[in-house]
């Protein structure tokens, strides 16, 4: 590949959308051209700083109220008329307020699952976090049985470290951190220049496994699943396809004996 | 009382039905995301997205699954042109019509200068709206090329080209703040 190539696909290489052949033919031609890794690097540091929150426009609330059911506007129509009616209306105005009053309750708490995310919101700000400087690890090692042992008597369970730097994510270090009203350990692995946190923590029931869910939050992806017990939770900026396949080959890495 | 009688009235509450308010209301923000950065302004943002969203709600029993998001962000972006396209007719389009600095010269030694939350806004902003839709909707909306290319209504090698020339270009606005001022 010469620099005119290099020049075109950088961008697409940038977002992940090269195939594997051309990925690894500009991966070779960056680690021998000074001028176009340069380059990269340049765009890179713009792709990080987009990424900044404050440029994210939220939806004002205005906006969002105009387009969110209003159920309980007729709640105050449904209580009941003083006296003038038969007490049989009253029971029945009463049962419909009482309906009308529990839906809101209902529709909140299933948006609650999809849009407020306490868990999610938090891990997020915990990434953000860790990318300040002198933040993102006290332990500084590409080497799990130097990380693992770190969390030795700092946690009251042992993390699971794996190496995934055949897969592309070289684990960089560890750290403590607080998620969830609890200390967790913090995992950090590196997706070229991205970072990944992973959060590890004891669930309540030894044996719990849950399925993987997604979320997004300011531009950021945070997977979280349950595995003999132990809860994960990833988070980056990487591309989400990216990050699903961290967390696939963490976890099958962790189910075989590669965890230590 | 002069507050009873406000010189715009608000229009009337859609009606909107639940199956439309989980699968289209999540992307609301996404959808105020895009129409802000392409309208560049909060009261113009808020007659594409309140236009938008009342054509998702006419055309919602059209939308036979797949990815809301995608097919939310299309229609707004559809509004934007739209509305704009009735707004200023005269006013082309075409980023072609912005001269563009010469990317390929770029010297290699410029450096980034200023990459905070300000600075980025202005240079976002003075990018042709062709552009800067590619590089909202790859960088902060985080789209694949491919999602791009369905909101848009482009060839993916377009979408690939675009956003490479709204980066070179953006980098060039960071790097050269004091140039030409904020002409939008």
């Amino acid at each position: 590949m010469n620099c005119d190539d290099a020049r075109r696909l950088l961008h697409a290489y940038l977002d992940d959308e090269l195939d594997a052949a051309g990925s690894a033919a500009m991966a070779a031609h960056l680690d021998g051209c000074a001028d176009c890794a340069a380059r990269c690097r340049e765009h890179e540091r713009l792709h990080q700083a987009l990424k900044q929150p404050g440029l994210y426009r939220r939806a004002p609330a205005a906006l969002r109220e105009r387009w969110t059911p209003r159920r309980d506007t007729d709640a105050p129509v449904a209580q009941p008329a003083p006296s003038r009616r038969p007490l049989a209306w009253a029971a029945a105005a009463g049962f419909a307020g009482a309906l009308l009053l529990a839906m809101p309750l209902y529709h909140a708490m299933q948006q609650r699952g999809a849009t407020a995310d306490v868990l999610v919101d938090e891990a997020v700000s915990s990434h953000l976090r860790s990318l300040q400087p002198q933040h993102l690890m006290d332990v500084v090692s590409t080497d799990q049985h130097t990380v693992k042992p770190w969390f030795d008597g700092r946690l009251d369970f042992a993390p699971r470290v794996v190496d995934l730097a055949g897969a592309g994510f070289p684990l960089a270090g560890g750290r403590l951190d607080a998620l969830d009203g609890r200390s967790v350990a913090a995992l950090v692995y590196r997706r070229r220049l991205h970072v990944i946190n992973v959060y590890e923590w004891p669930a309540a029931a030894a044996g719990a496994s849950a399925a993987q869910r997604e979320s997004r939050r300011n531009g950021y992806t945070v997977l979280r699943w349950t595995d003999a017990g132990m809860h994960y939770l990833a988070v980056s900026d990487v591309d989400p396809a990216a990050l699903r396949e961290f967390a696939a080959d963490l976890r099958r890495g962790a189910g075989t004996g590669d965890a230590r | 009382m002069p507050i009873e009688a406000p010189a715009a009235v608000p229009p009337p509450p859609p009606a909107v039905g639940a199956r439309f308010e989980a699968v289209v209301l999540p992307w609301l923000d996404a959808a105020w995301n895009l129409a802000r950065w392409l309208a560049r302004d909060d009261a113009d943002a808020q007659d594409v997205v309140q236009e938008a969203m009342l054509r998702a709600l006419r055309y919602f029993d059209s939308f036979h699954g797949g990815d809301a998001r995608v097919w939310l962000l299309a229609i707004v972006r559809n509004t934007y042109f739209t509305l704009r396209a009735k707004a200023l007719p005269l006013e082309p389009l075409d980023e072609d019509s912005h001269p563009l600095v010469d990317e390929r010269a770029t010297p290699e030694a410029l450096t980034l200068l200023a990459v905070d939350v300000g600075s980025l806004r202005q240079a976002l902003e003075r990018l042709p709206p062709p552009l800067r839709e590619a590089l909202v909707l790859r960088e902060l909306e985080e789209c694949s090329y491919k999602e791009i290319a369905t909101i848009t209504g482009q060839k993916i090698g377009t979408v690939m080209s675009r956003l490479s020339r709204a980066r070179e270009r953006l980098r060039l606005e960071l790097a050269q703040p004091a140039r030409g001022g904020a002409t939008p």
